[in-house]
């Protein structure tokens, strides 16, 4: 019986493994194939040559970084004040983290236009930028905010706090010092999560007419043959690094770093 | 002046009081346990005095300066935690040296300060180990260290041993005890051990239900309970009711014993609580003069050990006597009649309780 059980989860997994990894797998030979009759990567180095490429992608990493560094100021503060001293307002966070799964991009981008018109934001190049990367952070809340608050709720916060006080600790110093520290690898979660969701943007950077690697991709679909299936294998590529630099990060758990009489 | 004032504070949270009028003076290098059970109000009157809770009303006074309001990370004021609280992204050498780098200190004085710290706590080739590398004890030590190293005017410790195994907890709070006096530092200890309490203590505090029931001496607090809760809360005790016969003397199940201490005339009326150490007890010895003497049947001898306790029916109550297993011991059997004696000032009679006494 245990025997039919696990063979059928073998055939499971397999199928599943196949239905993922056949069509990536023909991605790729298709991406190899833009020389005729042999298989190279001129394809890949079409695209990596190409400025376009790296105009837009080095924007996007730039915008994502940003996102990154207003994402952990907002957030981990936020964060950190729930769990120590507004625990009531725990739910309306959450209720809130779920606003950017709901509301599609198209509406986030028109409702930025919208209510910003005739604004400094909207009447210059600076300015729409401004708004790119404030969107880009609302679309990671729900991410960062979720990696934190799960690693601050790893370590006893309250207690923490109040040892590090009676050392003569300010609330900055608790912070940085304390706090940060001991939630990194849950904030580089947040962080490369944010990262990829950056990287990838097509709609809201397509809507606000920004040359970031979103809305490259798409052009270089529409004009292009085998490029295109190269800039996806390179896509996913990018997503599998942020995925195993989270993975490697959370793994790496010194022998249960955290003293056990600190988990609540 | 004390060094540390706690005048008539009273902390109120939205359904409860916690603690109701307590006052206390502490004297610079003292050493004062708050015992009592869970729920009395020892650990909230402590975040008090550390600064996590602010009284509802009342005034904490620390030399002359009233730290009231003051914010917990003005003070001056260490405190160890039941779960050590040590930070874990910081090694023991950091974690001890973390509250003079706040300060800001010079980095040689920080160096001589930690080396000195991990010398008194005895663990100078600790200093690269991180927390979760170290046992309860020894993460108790750094705790203590890194409380001390910051020269506190008060140190306060809330349940420091509480997550420790039995033999750890004894060593250890001999060794709080040690450190204290040879710096000599004023200290606050919370507990509901009251083992620990009266081993290590200048001076118990016993609380119960958010208030102070008496405060004094280990000795006083064991030998001269005031409240029927101190007596019963603090070591094994016989608590039995009685009637005023006169002044000095009292009928429990019918038998006349004397007070020596005598009767408190407020209380003639009443029913007296009446407490009783069972190590002040004899049983079936030589008839005495002067001696208070009480007859029954035995219910039940259990065998403890080096301590043989014997519980002794009078009536409609029981009381308990503990006695040294000697070999000579002759135990009485179940069931057999037993004559109990006692000197009349190891009877004492308890103040009533709170509810007991006249609006």
């Amino acid at each position: 019986m245990i025997h039919r059980q696990s063979l059928w989860s073998w055939l499971c997994l397999a199928f599943i493994l196949l239905y993922f990894f056949v069509p990536l797998y023909a991605t790729f030979q298709f991406s190899l194939q833009a020389k005729r009759g042999q298989l190279g990567f001129t394809a890949y180095q079409n695209i990596f040559s190409a400025p376009d490429f790296s105009n837009s992608f080095l924007f996007s990493f730039q915008t994502a970084l940003l996102t990154i560094a207003i994402s952990m100021v907002l957030i981990i503060p936020t964060a950190y004040w729930v769990n120590l001293k507004l625990t009531w307002l725990r739910p309306i966070v959450e209720f809130l983290t779920l606003i950017p799964f709901v509301i599609p991009a198209v509406i986030v981008a028109f409702g930025l236009i919208r209510a910003y018109n005739r604004t400094l934001l909207t009447d210059s190049g600076e300015g729409v930028y401004v708004l790119l990367v404030g969107a880009y952070v609302s679309l990671s809340f729900p991410y960062m905010y979720r990696a934190v608050d799960t690693g601050l709720q790893a370590i006893n916060v309250r207690t923490l706090t109040e040892a590090a006080q009676s050392l003569g600790a300010s609330w900055i110093a608790i912070l940085v010092r304390v706090i940060f520290p001991n939630i990194f690898r849950a904030v580089l979660t947040g962080a490369f999560i944010t990262f990829a969701i950056a990287m990838g943007e097509f709609t809201i950077a397509s809507l606000l007419s920004q040359p970031a690697f979103g809305p490259y991709m798409a052009a270089t679909a529409a004009r292009k043959v085998y490029e295109p299936s190269a800039l996806a294998i390179v896509s996913f590529g990018l997503t599998w690094l942020c995925i195993a630099g989270v993975q490697i990060l959370t793994r790496r758990n010194r022998g249960g770093r955290v003293p056990t009489a600190l988990i609540r | 002046m004390s060094f540390l004032e706690i005048n008539d504070v009273n902390k109120q949270f939205a359904t409860f009081t916690a603690v109701e009028s307590f006052n206390l003076k502490i004297e610079r290098g003292e050493f004062v346990s708050f015992l009592g059970p869970s729920g009395c109000g020892k650990t909230t009157t402590l975040r008090m005095v550390a600064g996590f809770e602010q009284p509802t009303h009342g005034v904490i006074l620390l030399g002359d300066k009233d730290i009231t309001y003051v914010p917990a990370n003005k003070r001056n004021v260490g405190m160890v935690f039941q779960s050590y609280a040590l930070f874990p992204n910081m090694n023991v050498w950091n974690n001890i040296a973390f509250g003079l780098k706040i300060a800001r200190k010079p980095g040689a004085l920080i160096t001589e300060r930690v080396n000195e710290m991990l010398d008194i706590i005895q663990m100078r080739e600790f200093g690269n180990r991180y927390p979760h590398q170290l046992s309860g004890g020894q993460q108790q030590r750094v705790a203590l260290a890194r409380a001390l190293a910051i020269q506190p005017d008060v140190l306060l410790l809330d349940e420091p041993l509480s997550a420790l195994d039995a033999k750890i907890r004894v060593q250890l709070r001999e060794e709080i005890r040690a450190i204290q006096r040879r710096l000599g530092i004023t200290t606050i200890y919370v507990t509901h051990d009251q083992e620990e309490a009266l081993s290590v203590s200048d001076r118990i505090v016993v609380m119960s239900k958010g208030r102070i029931e008496q405060v004094g001496s280990p000795k006083q607090i064991y030998n001269v309970p005031q409240t029927r809760f101190v007596a019963s809360f603090v070591g094994t005790l016989n608590v039995l009711e009685a009637k005023a016969v006169d002044a000095y003397h009292i009928a429990l199940d019918g038998q006349m014993l004397t007070v020596e201490a005598g009767i408190p005339p407020e209380q003639m009326n009443m029913t007296l609580t009446c407490a009783l150490r069972p190590e002040a007890i004899r049983i079936n010895t030589q008839e005495t003069p002067g001696m208070n003497r009480l007859t029954g049947k035995v219910e039940d001898v259990g065998f403890l050990g080096s301590v043989v306790r014997v519980r002794v029916r009078t009536g409609a109550q029981t009381v308990r006597l503990d006695t040294f297993n000697t070999p000579d011991l002759n135990l009485p059997s179940v069931g057999e009649e037993a004559t109990l004696q006692f000197p009349p000032g190891a009877l004492l009679v308890l103040q009533p309780d709170r509810a007991a006494l006249p609006a």
